[in-house]
């Protein structure tokens, strides 16, 4: 039936590209941008994270509910589930699921955020329907963390058997993946239909983005994720109905001072980077706008801190980034013993206020950036050297040898959840950039995050959550460990007979909702 | 009639020389005929299509694109030269201590050669780059990276030069002025090193759009010269996201100053072989 919802033998196929190629099919094992979409795909799960409403779902679960203050949750399935290779899905399965996940032999990367204390994960099968994992201690938010669980079978008839709208049907390394629907599918739409729409999906392996979008334009696929600003406003120039802009990101861009104590930098300029008056008033000069405007052609937000305002549960409106005001942050310059002598600006002890700011080499857009930064700091007479440096030296230096000044790197955060975020914010996390692995927090409002991380991780109540991670966000504004730039915007490429079609900033952008989409005119009852 | 004939057969290295010379006066002269400096941004204007005031038009981030190519030129006409005479003059070094100091001497300069070319150079760069001091201005670290052109690019020459050492050593004339009673230091650099020059001077004029091409190169790695200073080499990059090059032929300006300057020099060398 689906295939008369296109025009053509071989039209109902969605067509478009993967950067690399997964590393594993295995739902458990994925660790990778590739592997995530056809995870999101193929595998079936019990609780599933809508990236549009950005609310939990029943998905697999006709319904869950967690007790014992968040060390057990209890699965109801839906009844009459079958895999894509006709087993039928049990308790077990998903008890032998979860079972392998925990198992420290497999290395799953997702069991890893399950692991919440020193015991094992107990999963107890009441009926062929109904189940119960136990927790040796709470594990907060823990229905979001079953997002990412695809169950597999106990004993499949066929090693790709899935309960996800579509299975891998062929896979050619280096060349292409091919997606077959899923005849065995759960979900049926307003009026009856199983779906998914599509017949199949065919990803083929392209690193190049310049082909990608050459391939776009000639109709060879149907559509682009993550369009780099330039080639969207050409394409919108071109064709404006197949430009879209999801809006802002959870990644953003930053830029950090090195505040570790042992770094091998002079006393002086460690007492600038230490002062939260020079940090504050270094932010209040950079203009966001311009950044925004001048580098990401307009597709991009100024930041004020780790989430982009379309992540509607986490992102504290309270806090707004520090206007660009080079006068104001001259005056607190001023006031904290910085002066004015000609163009440049010295420290009370006379010493020009001068530092440089490592990058990677090769990114346009950061190299934009730093020029930016250079001529926005100079009115404060504040100068700027960039320096490029490939990558693994890049890295060496910001968590070994701590040997630089300031850092500008972007932050990719694809967990929608500050819990995602603990190896950030806390002080004895290794990505705790500005000032990493402290054996007990170095200040104040450093313990203070600490606390306050602990509590939205621990805590079950949402609200309690949100008010420990907005107090997060203050401080974060305030201290200025970070100096927040842009969140870049998810920019798309998309063929106009693609309907249903719902981008959203997070992973997998124009496919979370690939069950509905189809080609060609909206159905009408009874096609 | 003859007189009109020569004259034609110099005209073309004669144009090709002034123009380089026009090229390298406009560059050293940037600071004073370029329209503004080369890092200032008139954010109101980016993208700018050439006008009365942006002759060149401006880049993403409203930087004038004249002023930007005077004085990248200046980076790369000076600095390309001056790399290419120091991989020639090293490389001339090696090939006369190797052609004079016998057996030995020239087994170790040409193992040392292989030893120089075997080592991965873009690696040895990102090395080197890392290990710079990180408060160096633009200028120091675009000297920095035409040094280290000069120190990998001088393997390609001393093998020719090598051969004509060897050849003048044991060419007739310098076995008369040896029997004659000339010193080695006589025989090395007024009878050897005369027979060298003019193969020494073909790879200086071979090693120059050698590196122009090799710091355009380096600058779409993100190696070469480092923002706001402009080069050949990062104007080029820009080039790779031009979103339409039949749009805006403005944008091929380095691209074609860049063949100029190396048909000019191409030019200039094959006439200097003929004469």
């Amino acid at each position: 039936m689906a295939g008369s919802l296109a025009g053509g033998a071989d039209s109902n196929q969605l067509r478009l590209c993967l950067r690399s190629d997964p590393k594993t099919f295995d739902p458990l094992l994925v660790d990778e941008e590739s592997g995530e979409t056809i995870r999101y795909l193929t595998a079936g799960v019990l609780i599933r994270w809508n990236r549009s409403t950005q609310k939990l779902e029943p998905e697999l679960a006709k319904s869950w509910e967690v007790a014992g203050q968040g060390r057990r949750i209890r699965f109801l399935l839906r009844p009459g589930l079958r895999f894509s290779d006709g087993t039928p899905l049990s308790s077990e399965d998903v008890a032998a699921t979860i079972k392998r996940m925990m198992d420290p032999g497999t290395h799953s990367p997702i069991g890893d955020s399950f692991r919440s204390g020193g015991g094992a994960v107990k999963t107890i099968v009441e009926s062929p329907d109904r189940l119960s994992v136990i927790f040796p201690s709470a594990v907060a938010n823990v229905e979001r963390l079953f997002d990412q669980v695809g169950i597999v079978s106990a004993k499949p008839r066929n090693s790709r058997a899935v309960l996800g709208p579509f299975s891998v049907a062929e896979h050619k390394a280096g060349s292409y993946v091919l997606l077959v629907r899923n005849p065995n599918y759960w979900r049926r739409d307003a009026q009856g239909r199983q779906m998914p729409y599509l017949d199949s999906i065919r990803f083929d392996i392209q690193n190049n983005r310049d082909l990608e979008t050459l391939r776009f334009r000639r109709g060879e696929i149907h559509m682009i994720s993550g369009l780099d600003p330039v080639a969207f406003e050409r394409l919108k120039l071109e064709s404006p109905g197949k430009a879209l802009d999801a809006g802002a990101t959870q990644d953003s861009e930053m830029l950090w001072f090195n505040q570790v104590k042992r770094a091998p930098l002079p006393e002086y300029k460690k007492a600038w980077f230490a002062s939260r008056a020079f940090r504050r008033a270094i932010s209040g000069a950079i203009n966001r706008q311009d950044i925004a405007r001048l580098v990401y052609a307009g597709h991009a937000k100024p930041a004020a801190g780790p989430f982009s305002e379309t992540n509607r549960l986490w992102y504290n409106r309270q806090v707004q980034p520090h206007p660009y005001s080079p006068g104001e942050s001259m005056r607190a310059l001023q006031q904290a013993g910085f002066h004015l002598s000609g163009k440049q600006l010295y420290d009370s002890n006379g010493n020009a206020v001068e530092f440089s700011v490592i990058t990677n080499s090769g990114n346009k857009s950061r190299a934009r950036i730093a020029s930016l930064l250079q001529q926005d700091l100079a009115k404060i007479g504040v100068r700027l050297n960039v320096v490029p440096l490939d990558f693994p030296a890049l890295i060496e230096r910001i968590t070994r040898t701590y040997a630089y000044e300031a850092c500008l790197l972007g932050l990719m955060n694809i967990d929608t959840d500050p819990n995602g975020q603990m190896n950030v914010w806390l002080s004895s996390a290794a990505n705790h950039q500005w000032n990493p692995l402290q054996k007990s927090p170095e200040t104040p409002w450093e313990a203070e995050l600490d606390r306050l991380m602990q509590v939205q991780a621990s805590a079950l109540d949402v609200t309690k959550r949100r008010t420990a991670f907005n107090r997060v966000q203050e401080i974060i504004s305030e201290q200025v460990p970070f100096i927040y730039l842009v969140h870049k915007n998810a920019l798309a490429a998309v063929d106009q007979r693609l309907r249903n079609l719902a981008p959203v900033p997070e992973p997998p952008n124009l496919l979370w909702n690939a069950y509905e989409l189809r080609f060609g005119a909206p159905l009408s009852p009874g096609t | 009639m003859n007189v009109k004939r020569r004259f034609l057969s110099a005209l073309p290295r004669r144009l090709a020389l002034l123009l380089l010379l026009a090229l390298l006066a406009a560059a050293l002269l940037a600071g004073r005929i370029a329209p503004a400096r080369y890092d200032e941004q008139f954010r109101d204007y980016p993208n700018a299509r050439p006008c009365a005031r942006f002759p060149l038009g401006t880049d993403e981030l409203g930087r004038d694109r004249l002023s930007r190519l005077l004085y990248g030129s200046r980076v790369s006409l000076l600095l390309a030269p001056a790399a290419a005479a120091l991989a020639t003059i090293t490389a001339l070094a090696i090939g006369l201590t190797a052609g004079y100091g016998g057996c030995l001497a020239e087994s170790a300069a040409l193992g040392f050669t292989d030893l120089v070319v075997s080592i991965p150079s873009l690696l040895l760069l990102f090395i080197a780059r890392a290990m710079l001091p990180l408060n160096i201005t633009p200028m120091v670290s675009v000297g920095f990276t035409f040094l280290l052109l000069a120190i990998l690019g001088w393997t390609s020459g001393v093998r020719v030069i090598l051969a004509a050492v060897v050849q003048a050593r044991d060419s007739e004339y310098v076995r008369q002025a040896r029997a004659l009673g000339c010193r080695p230091c006589t025989i090395l650099f007024r009878h050897t090193a005369a027979a060298v020059r003019p193969i020494a001077a073909g790879q200086f004029w071979i090693l120059v759009p050698l590196f122009l091409v090799s710091e355009a190169n380096l600058g779409m790695l993100g190696l070469g010269v480092t923002e706001p200073l402009p080069s050949w080499g990062n104007l080029l990059a820009e080039m790779q996201t031009a979103a339409s090059l039949t749009d805006a032929p403005w944008l091929l300006a380095p691209a074609v100053l860049l063949v100029v300057v190396l048909l000019s020099l191409q030019n200039v060398l094959q006439s200097g072989e003929m004469h």
